[in-house]
């Protein structure tokens, strides 16, 4: 049957012709979460396992990464925020309801959580170091005695981190292209992966980076295979899913999203890091470089396109 | 109680009113409205069909806006009344990305805001300022669970459907057709 059609609308900011009210400030926070998500993880991972001398880097160093990453990201959270002056709100209520509750009061447990863990090595990476207040002194030695009971905690609350990022867009049923549940477990892979790149990128040690490299094809290959399952999952929906789905296939994101993220992000990078496990030489800030563009334009593509879809009446 | 709206759409003829009405009556910032009218026009010429729907916020039974609120300054009120404490909100706009209606805006002043059902009206026993001026009376509102209040008497006998039911919201605005 052919149709004409015609609906007259408004003209609203940012609301019409389709919405755009998240800019760069909620992927790059998205980003940054993950990317500390991940780094946490490992870092807590190689404790528990007692490989702390073999992964120095890992358990050490790189996790100084992830409080400067929180704060960058929390920034960006404000930045975002139109009624700025009024963001306490925030931790005066408690929304079980609300994903952007939740994160936030994560957000408020794991950055204390990975200055104390940074502050807990502090001895060990600057020799003659010095707490100057006795109480400190003390509080270093309690959390380096239950250093690994911290792991633990750090690892849980990494992983809500990681998948609140994804369930933080997959909570909102009005925009189809976020609304499928497979997004908590497809950004917190996708952020553990750009964890493990920055830590690749941070570690001289050729044997660690090897470790790494093999833990990160894993996180690779499930991630390829989130994303067809992504598209099976819209396919198989309803119109309106279908018509998010085209965005990528066909539609004005096909060539950003299958280059930067597919290509770039996850395919050649996992090539490399093969060809290096191989014994080849490829240059060690290659692969950690393409998966954190791969990553960042992952989410900006996301949030950018989820915005478009919506419901049709 | 629940407050609820029916729309005429064989009766509206998208003269704006309601949309001028509202914003008068809420001092709503220039370029923005809280209500807005749609002209949809099906089928192939000759045989064409015109719809006008009057749309605002659903004021669902089910709000995803309500519900994503990390603060608490979405919340409904009285009848079922949707609103935002505008000193609560901290514009994140999470509730801006959960309304399949679109119905929320980001106001200049940083807070979100939305149709209230003119709840100073309404709690005064006065009518929304966009029904009191329909010149076509299209619009009725009242008490669904009053059986002989506008809303109920309006869609007792009129085939009516919601906007976009398959999201699960329960919408509260009926469109007579």
């Amino acid at each position: 049957m052919k149709e004409e059609l015609f609906v007259s609308g408004r003209n609203i900011p940012n609301i019409d012709p389709y919405l755009n009210i998240w800019h760069w400030q909620i992927p790059l926070y998205l980003f940054l979460g993950g990317l500390a998500a991940g780094i946490l993880f490992f870092a807590g991972y190689f404790v528990v396992r007692g490989k702390e001398k073999e992964m120095k880097t890992t358990v050490k160093i790189a996790p100084i990464i992830a409080p400067i990453a929180l704060i960058l990201g929390l920034f960006a959270l404000f930045l975002d925020l139109k009624h700025k002056l009024f963001f306490w709100q925030l931790y005066t209520t408690i929304r079980l309801e609300s994903p952007m509750g939740w994160g936030a009061w994560t957000l408020m447990i794991i950055t204390p959580i990975s200055f104390i863990w940074v502050a807990s090595y502090m001895k060990e990476l600057i020799p003659g170091w010095n707490w100057k207040f006795d109480f400190l002194e003390k509080f270093e030695a309690f959390v380096i005695k239950h250093r690994v009971s911290l792991a633990w905690i750090m690892m849980i609350y990494a992983i809500i981190l990681g998948v609140y990022t994804g369930i933080l867009l997959s909570a909102f049923n009005a925009r189809p292209l976020w609304n499928t549940s497979i997004l908590g477990p497809l950004f917190l892979v996708s952020g553990f992966s750009t964890g493990l790149a920055t830590i690749i990128w941070m570690s001289k040690d050729a044997n660690e980076r090897k470790i790494l490299s093999r833990i990160d094809l894993v996180f690779i290959f499930i991630e390829i295979f989130l994303i067809v399952h992504l598209f099976m999952g819209f396919l198989a929906g309803s119109e309106t899913a279908i018509e998010a789905a085209n965005l990528f296939l066909g539609g004005e994101f096909t060539v950003s999203f299958w280059v930067f993220v597919v290509a770039i992000g996850l395919i050649f990078p996992a090539l490399f890091e093969t060809l290096e496990i191989w014994g080849m030489h490829v240059p060690k800030w290659l692969p950690p470089v393409m998966i954190l563009f791969g990553g960042f334009m992952f989410r900006f593509i996301m949030v950018e396109a989820g915005q478009i879809t919506r419901y049709l009446y | 109680m629940r407050y609820a709206m029916a729309i005429d759409t064989k009766k509206c003829v998208g003269c704006g009113d309601c949309v001028v009405a509202c914003q008068t009556e809420n001092n709503v910032p220039h370029g923005y409205c809280r209500d807005w009218i749609v002209e949809r026009v099906d089928g192939t010429y000759p045989s064409l069909s015109l719809e006008f729907r009057s749309e605002r916020c659903n004021h669902c039974d089910n709000s995803p806006c309500v519900r994503c609120c990390p603060t608490g300054a979405s919340h409904i009120e009285e009848g079922g009344i949707v609103t935002v404490t505008h000193h609560k909100c901290i514009g994140c706009g999470a509730c801006i990305q959960s309304c399949p209606y679109d119905a929320r805006y980001s106001h200049p002043d940083g807070y979100v805001d939305k149709c209230t059902f003119c709840l100073h009206r309404v709690q005064k026993g006065q009518k929304t300022a966009c029904v009191d001026v329909c010149p076509t009376k299209c619009l009725h509102f009242g008490d669904l669970d009053d059986p002989n209040s506008d809303v109920s008497l309006a869609i007792k006998d009129r085939s009516w459907k919601v906007l976009a039911p398959e999201a699960g919201t329960k919408p509260q605005l009926y469109f007579l057709t």
